[in-house]
């Protein structure tokens, strides 16, 4: 799907939201009444320090002046490589953007990313896998390395690479791949409107606890995170 | 007669170099003497179950050590991690164990987080866990720094602090840095494979230094600390960080976000180092880079943005 025909969608009520050059902002007006802001990336742009303090600026500000859900659009590069990127602190404009929609989960304004295009690496970790809720629209295609590169590391040829992707979900790019270690919480079915399916969505909102993990284990996806993190903390609680 | 003391068997922290140091040595020499007990050691052997399927050798700790000791007689939290072991890259049970850690400091809520970072990012075999542990990590050093938790950020091994690794540092309270210590998103190969090498030239290593290297990331305020590279150097600043406020809100997201724009604002036509260095006034920036630690210290004193409070 498209940005437009999303937004469409989803905000049958009436929506602001600009595109200026791939820097999604605006605010949308939800059906239950109240209106959702709305930050993003379009047009799979690079996500460099520019636009990731443009985009923390309007979620900081959202929280003063605001109220209601944030809702993170996404379809990006990677995080934008380069020299001028790095020698300015890259890390710290994509970790600031993190911060801020997560602190914002959790005080009162509930965070979903809406993966419907392409995302990556730094990019993805700043954005869309700093929400309480991602969801993924059909068509979505995250990767943190695609195979050719993946291959150019390992040293394996796509073709084994492609092999070993049937029996696991672990290292592949994809949707469902993603969703099966957790990372996607559901994935929406583009032939209902999405204002249905968003608004089923903020009636039913889980809390903000980080349950990613046992999420990928019930799915199969990561048969361990769970089980380890659980122990360790137990571990950490016998010290104090 | 006289009595000569009885060699150590190992070197002392003030001798050993954080950068040549295993993650093990490190950790033994920055915590007070004998008082680190390890949480799922490698005697668990808790491997990662997705090496396999690459026949890649596994680690019996997965590349990172986690647990408790004291520091300067208080309690803390420590996860350190091994540069080369698949260059210290996150992985679903590499990255579980630092997120188990965290959410435990945060359930004590007054017990600081040392994570000693040695890595290239995600372990790409692994890649789907490795990229969504270092997104739950980086939630869960915020939910610990909301609980009150100081979590410090000691870089300088070999590997550096690279891709996710990067964003996680910059979620800490403070950081300490050796000139070693390269902190960044994209490595100069990744850089170098996807824009060229008129962008990046990943064989020029001044260039990578300057860019991504300890003393750059102090003198812009992105690391609150410099230190020479030895243990007792990491050890020393980890103390003094500690015993600097903490918090974490939304004082501090804004202050950030000013930091931020300013840095923008004041360097964001600099097309190197050198001319970010001079901008900030320092009249030989060509000789910044081989100043030892001592002297930079004094020139980053003076002429060096301070991030304290604002990240």
């Amino acid at each position: 799907m498209m940005l437009d025909d999303i937004l469409a969608s989803l905000f049958p009520a009436g929506h602001d939201v600009q595109n200026a050059d791939g820097v999604v902002l605006g605010s949308g007006a939800l059906r239950a009444g109240g209106r959702a802001l709305v930050v993003g990336i379009a047009d799979r742009t690079p996500l460099g320090v520019d636009d990731a303090i443009r985009l923390a600026a309007h979620v900081l500000q959202s929280i003063t002046t605001g109220n209601g859900p944030i809702l993170i659009v996404v379809d990006s590069d990677s995080q934008r490589m380069s020299k001028r990127d790095e020698l300015l602190g890259l890390n710290e404009f994509l970790a600031h953007l993190g911060k801020c929609l997560i602190h914002a989960d959790r005080h009162g304004r509930p965070t979903i990313g809406l993966l419907y295009g392409h995302s990556a690496a730094g990019a993805f970790l700043a954005t869309a896998l700093a929400t309480r809720v991602l969801v993924g629209l059909p068509g979505a295609t995250p990767a943190v390395m695609d195979l050719p590169s993946m291959s150019k590391v390992t040293k394996l040829s796509v073709e084994v690479l492609e092999e070993k992707a049937k029996s696991t979900p672990v290292f592949a790019p994809g949707l469902a791949n993603l969703a099966q270690t957790g990372a996607v919480h559901a994935i929406w079915d583009a032939a209902v409107p999405l204002v249905d399916q968003l608004e089923a969505l903020l009636q039913a909102i889980p809390d903000s606890d980080d349950r990613r993990d046992l999420l990928g284990k019930k799915r199969g996806g990561r048969s361990k995170a769970y089980e380890i993190a659980e122990r360790v903390r137990g571990l950490a609680l016998q010290m104090r | 007669m006289s009595t000569t003391p009885l060699q150590p068997l190992t070197a002392p922290a003030t001798v050993t170099s954080w950068y040549e140091a295993s993650a093990r040595t490190r950790t033994r020499l920055l915590l007070d003497p004998g008082s680190f007990v390890e949480f799922i050691g490698p005697e668990k052997r808790e491997v990662s179950p997705h090496l396999k399927v690459f026949d890649l050798p596994e680690q019996f700790d997965d590349g990172i050590v986690v647990g408790c000791g004291s520091l300067g007689g208080a309690k803390v939290l420590i996860a350190a991690q091994e540069g080369r072991f698949m260059g210290g890259a996150f992985g679903e049970v590499h990255g579980a164990k630092l997120t188990g850690l965290l959410r435990g400091a945060r359930d004590i809520g007054s017990m600081p987080v040392l994570i000693l970072f040695d890595t290239g990012g995600v372990r790409l075999q692994e890649a789907n866990a490795g990229e969504l542990a270092i997104a739950e990590i980086m939630r869960a050093v915020i939910e610990a720094r909301c609980a009150g938790v100081k979590v410090v950020g000691l870089i300088g091994g070999r590997s550096g602090c690279y891709g996710g690794g990067g964003l996680i540092a910059a979620c800490c309270s403070s950081l300490a840095v050796s000139e070693q210590g390269r902190i960044a998103v994209s490595g100069p190969e990744v850089i170098e494979t996807n824009r060229g090498t008129e962008e990046f030239d990943s064989r020029d290593r001044a260039l990578v230094w300057r860019t991504m290297g300890g003393k750059h990331r102090r003198l812009l305020g992105a690391a609150d600390a410099f230190v020479d590279d030895t243990v007792q150097a990491f050890r020393d600043a980890a103390l003094a960080l500690l015993g600097e406020a903490g918090g974490f809100g939304l004082e501090i997201l804004t202050k950030e976000q000013a930091r931020l724009e300013a840095r923008l604002r004041d360097f964001g036509t600099c097309a190197d180092a050198l001319d970010i260095w001079s901008a900030m006034g320092i009249s030989h920036a060509d000789a910044v880079s081989s100043l030892p630690a001592d002297e930079f210290i004094t020139l980053a004193d003076a002429f060096g943005r301070i991030s304290h409070d604002a990240r």
